[in-house]
């Protein structure tokens, strides 16, 4: 599977992003499984609420961190989240 | 309860609680993960009392959790129990025969708040699944896998593998697919309990596992990115034991349905442990402080060849459970590892099952009932 940049991206109908108190991370849990994310992953799927694109969600981070050239490593995070089913379009 | 925790490991929180809300059941599958003397625990945790339990739970970490059995669905404050889960913040699964269900039901418990539903079948065709689940279930529970599906629900359907079933491998993956399975789990028969108990008629041969794994690899490639497949792995024929668990008292937590607490749910079948309740413990102190939960934490407990091992902290000696019931020893390197001195009871164990399949009359399975659970009382 490919990400198609055009696309809004969203968190997988099986899937759901949450805080974890107790870890002080965020998780992605699904069917008998979880993911503990660091701290820019979360950054990154919390972005994933079916309206923004890669394109959106790239420019909304570098202006977060006041940053540039996160293109490359976003759009790579993105491609494994959805090879993983973590993500749809 | 102090004293228990030495700290020489340090301690992480559960993650994953396993709520065993009855042993009530109205299957009899002869490989059944409950004890063989399920029938003299009659005593159930009320609805409080779970409640309390998935507060002080979830306050821990844990966030994953199982509803089991038993049959769940035997529970008539389940839907009261799942929206309580909602409101903490678990995901939570419902793992079920099916029996029972409704489509009323499943519309009851989504608006709860439930995850997804786990339905387990026992084989491909009718008359083999209704001899194994000891009940005429097998069209009801296509209908509920169905159902599950219907109202957007992750659909993740379980079959337990073993030697009566194995060969309706191409059709089990055939029924999943046409079924719109998320995910299906494949799990060969870990031989605990009941499966224990019926192990030569359970267990296949190396040639039966080995056939079956490839197709199911096979399928696993065409299904990529649709169907998401969990195989259990047949631990007899591998040469390191599983990391049972994920290591001792590190992230699972199962309370059976009297409350007791164990570590993992077959650890009710060793010696001395003395299991802590959580009608006399808070889930901080069981977890933490507990003798149960502290005794095989860490490495100290290893004896050779465990102690010295450099793949000690990837398998942690394997499962406490199976070192017990084939060694009669917990504290023995799990006999499945091959650099265990007691290997040998696991081929003795294969080699026992062939001879069973090729006897001109074979015995009888034992099957999980209150009858059959009162012999072992």
């Amino acid at each position: 599977m490919t990400l198609n940049p055009q696309l809004p991206l969203s968190i997988s109908r099986t899937h759901r992003l949450q805080w974890e108190e107790a870890q002080q991370k965020f998780v992605i849990l699904y069917p008998e499984g979880m993911v503990e994310l660091n701290q820019s992953s979360a950054e990154i799927l919390k972005c994933c609420d079916g309206v923004h694109t890669l394109t959106d969600i790239v420019g909304d981070l570098e202006q977060k961190f006041a940053t540039s050239g996160l293109h490359n490593d976003i759009s790579a995070f993105l491609e494994v989240a959805l090879n993983n089913g973590w993500i749809q379009q | 309860m102090a004293g228990y925790n030495n700290n020489l490991t340090k301690t992480t929180p559960p993650r994953w609680l396993l709520a065993e809300l009855t042993y009530a059941c109205p299957l009899q599958c002869p490989y059944c993960s409950n004890p063989l003397d399920y029938a003299s625990y009659k005593a159930e945790l009320s609805t409080d009392d779970w409640k309390r339990v998935l507060e002080q739970a979830r306050k821990l970490g844990a966030v994953q959790l199982g509803f089991s059995g038993g049959e769940p669905l035997t529970r008539s404050d389940l839907p009261q129990l799942v929206k309580h889960a909602r409101d903490l913040g678990y995901y939570s699964n419902l793992i079920t025969s099916g029996y029972g269900m409704t489509e009323e039901k499943i519309v009851q418990l989504k608006e709860a708040g439930l995850d997804h539903i786990q339905v387990s079948i026992q084989a491909s065709s009718q008359e083999l699944n209704d001899h194994i689940a000891g009940t005429a279930s097998f069209a009801h529970k296509k209908e509920v896998a169905r159902l599950v599906k219907k109202h957007g629900y992750p659909m993740v359907l379980c079959v337990v593998i073993h030697r009566e079933n194995i060969h309706q491998m191409p059709e089990i993956l055939a029924m999943a697919q046409e079924l719109g399975a998320d995910y299906l789990e494949l799990a060969n028969t870990q031989y605990y309990g009941w499966a224990h108990v019926n192990r030569d008629l359970l267990l296949p041969t190396k040639e039966q596992f080995e056939q079956a794994e490839a197709i199911a690899q096979a399928f696993k490639e065409t299904v990529a990115g649709k169907m998401k497949i969990y195989y259990v792995v047949p631990d007899f024929y591998e040469d390191r034991p599983k990391a049972c668990m994920n290591g001792w008292g590190t992230t699972f937590l199962t309370i059976a349905p009297d409350g007791v607490a164990l570590p993992c749910h077959s650890a009710r079948e060793l010696p001395g442990l003395d299991c802590p309740n959580v009608n006399d413990y808070s889930i901080a102190d069981i977890w933490y402080e507990s003798k149960a939960f502290n005794f095989f934490r860490g490495f100290e407990w290893m004896k050779e060849p465990c102690r010295s091992c450099d793949e000690k902290a990837k398998d942690f000696g394997g499962c406490r459970c199976q070192a017990y019931l084939l060694t009669g020893d917990m504290y023995n390197a799990d006999p499945v590892c091959s650099k265990s001195d007691r290997h040998g009871v696991v081929q003795e164990a294969i080699e026992s099952a062939k001879q069973a399949a090729l006897a001109v009359e074979e015995k009888p399975l034992v099957f999980r009932n209150s009858k059959n659970s009162k012999l072992f009382g």
